[in-house]
């Protein structure tokens, strides 16, 4: 009989994870490609605004593609198509989140480098996609007038992961009596100093600014080294 | 439930491990950050179910579970946030992003029981190939 031993092993679970979210963040950025990964809860008009920045970015002649999760449909999918860009579905059968591997799998046969944008919908969930990294440049939280403005003191590790939030359908936030000063609290509670910006898909409000500040984080690309 | 994902990786990558440095292992021990968004009943159900016919079998789980540790830039120290995460100073309440722990989601160790090994060689044999 001899003494257990302890083999010390100070590694990330999730390691396979981040290694293939570095590859494939060290492609896009290669390719020039802005990919920004949109988590929210489930009905906080992800595909809505979607939809508005696909049409308008492809307006605008940049190229844009989008990969969508869902649990079992391909109904966003189906809704984003209609923006009339290069749309991708993840079905997940169950799975809560996204992981790289899917992603990477689904990039099959893309051409990255004639794309400027690509926008990666996670599952709608605010605590499972939070610890997997997809290799993208930005990581966008929404946060709709009609959850509450509580919601991200309820889950603060998402939205601490968040380098944007994005406030959603603010056209009804009268009707919803949305607190704006209250949410604008809290989300510097769980990430001081991040960006917040206030759109309605509906109206337009708001949309061409957030579009600009995500062209903005365009990466340089081979080009510019 | 992204806690079955992450038990999946734990047997597979501990399992990994356990095997290359040979031995029987009896216990998996994760540090689980306040931030990780890990809902620890669930991973230890996850676990409980995957780990059957693999090599860790008979390996219980532990875990370590880490506060949030935030660094306060004005009073120049390191604090643990207790309760509700808040990134704000707990002693002088300034917001901060700093974060010096709470987001582990790691295996820290394996402890292993040495299983007999290959039956020792008869005296006289010899390891040199044929």
């Amino acid at each position: 009989m001899t003494l257990p031993r302890i083999l010390e092993v100070r590694t990330r679970i999730l390691k396979a994870n981040d290694e293939l979210a570095r590859a494939l963040r060290r492609r896009f950025e290669a390719a020039g490609l802005l990919v920004v990964h949109v988590v929210s809860s489930p009905g906080s008009g992800k595909t809505a605004l979607l939809r508005e920045t696909l049409a308008r970015l492809a307006a605008r002649g940049l190229g844009v593609a989008a990969v969508v999760g869902d649990l079992e449909t391909d109904n966003d999918a189906r809704r984003l198509a209609g923006a009339g860009v290069p749309v991708r579905q993840i079905t997940t059968h169950g799975l809560c989140h996204l992981e790289a591997a899917m992603v990477e799998e689904r990039l099959a046969g893309w051409d990255l480098a004639a794309l400027d944008v690509l926008f990666i919908e996670n599952v709608g969930n605010l605590v499972c996609p939070t610890s997997w990294d997809l290799g993208e440049g930005v990581r966008v939280a929404l946060l709709s007038v009609t959850e509450g403005e509580d919601k991200p003191l309820k889950y603060p590790g998402l939205f601490n992961t968040a380098d944007m939030t994005v406030i959603t359908k603010i056209d009804l936030a009268a009707a919803a009596e949305f607190d704006r000063e209250g949410a604008l609290a809290n989300l510097a509670t769980v990430r001081p100093g991040m960006r917040v910006l206030e759109v309605s898909a509906k109206t337009g409000a708001g949309v061409e600014p957030w579009i600009d500040e995500l062209l903005a984080r365009r990466p340089a690309g081979p080009a510019a080294g | 439930m992204h806690e079955l994902s992450i038990a999946a990786r734990v047997v597979e990558e501990a399992g990994r491990i356990a095997a290359a440095a040979g031995g029987r292992p009896t216990r998996v021990t994760l540090r689980i950050g306040a931030l990780a968004g890990v809902h620890e009943p669930s991973l230890r159900a996850a676990y409980g179910m995957l780990r059957e016919g693999t090599p860790l079998a008979d390996a219980e789980l532990a875990v370590e579970a880490v506060p949030l540790r935030v660094w306060c830039g004005a009073c120049r120290t390191e604090h643990d946030v207790a309760g509700p995460v808040r990134l704000a100073c707990p002693a002088c309440g300034r917001p901060t992003g700093e974060i010096r722990a709470g987001r582990e989601l790691d295996i820290e160790s394996i402890t292993l029981e040495d299983a007999p090994a290959a039956p020792p060689l008869p005296p006289h044999a010899t390891r040199s190939p044929p």
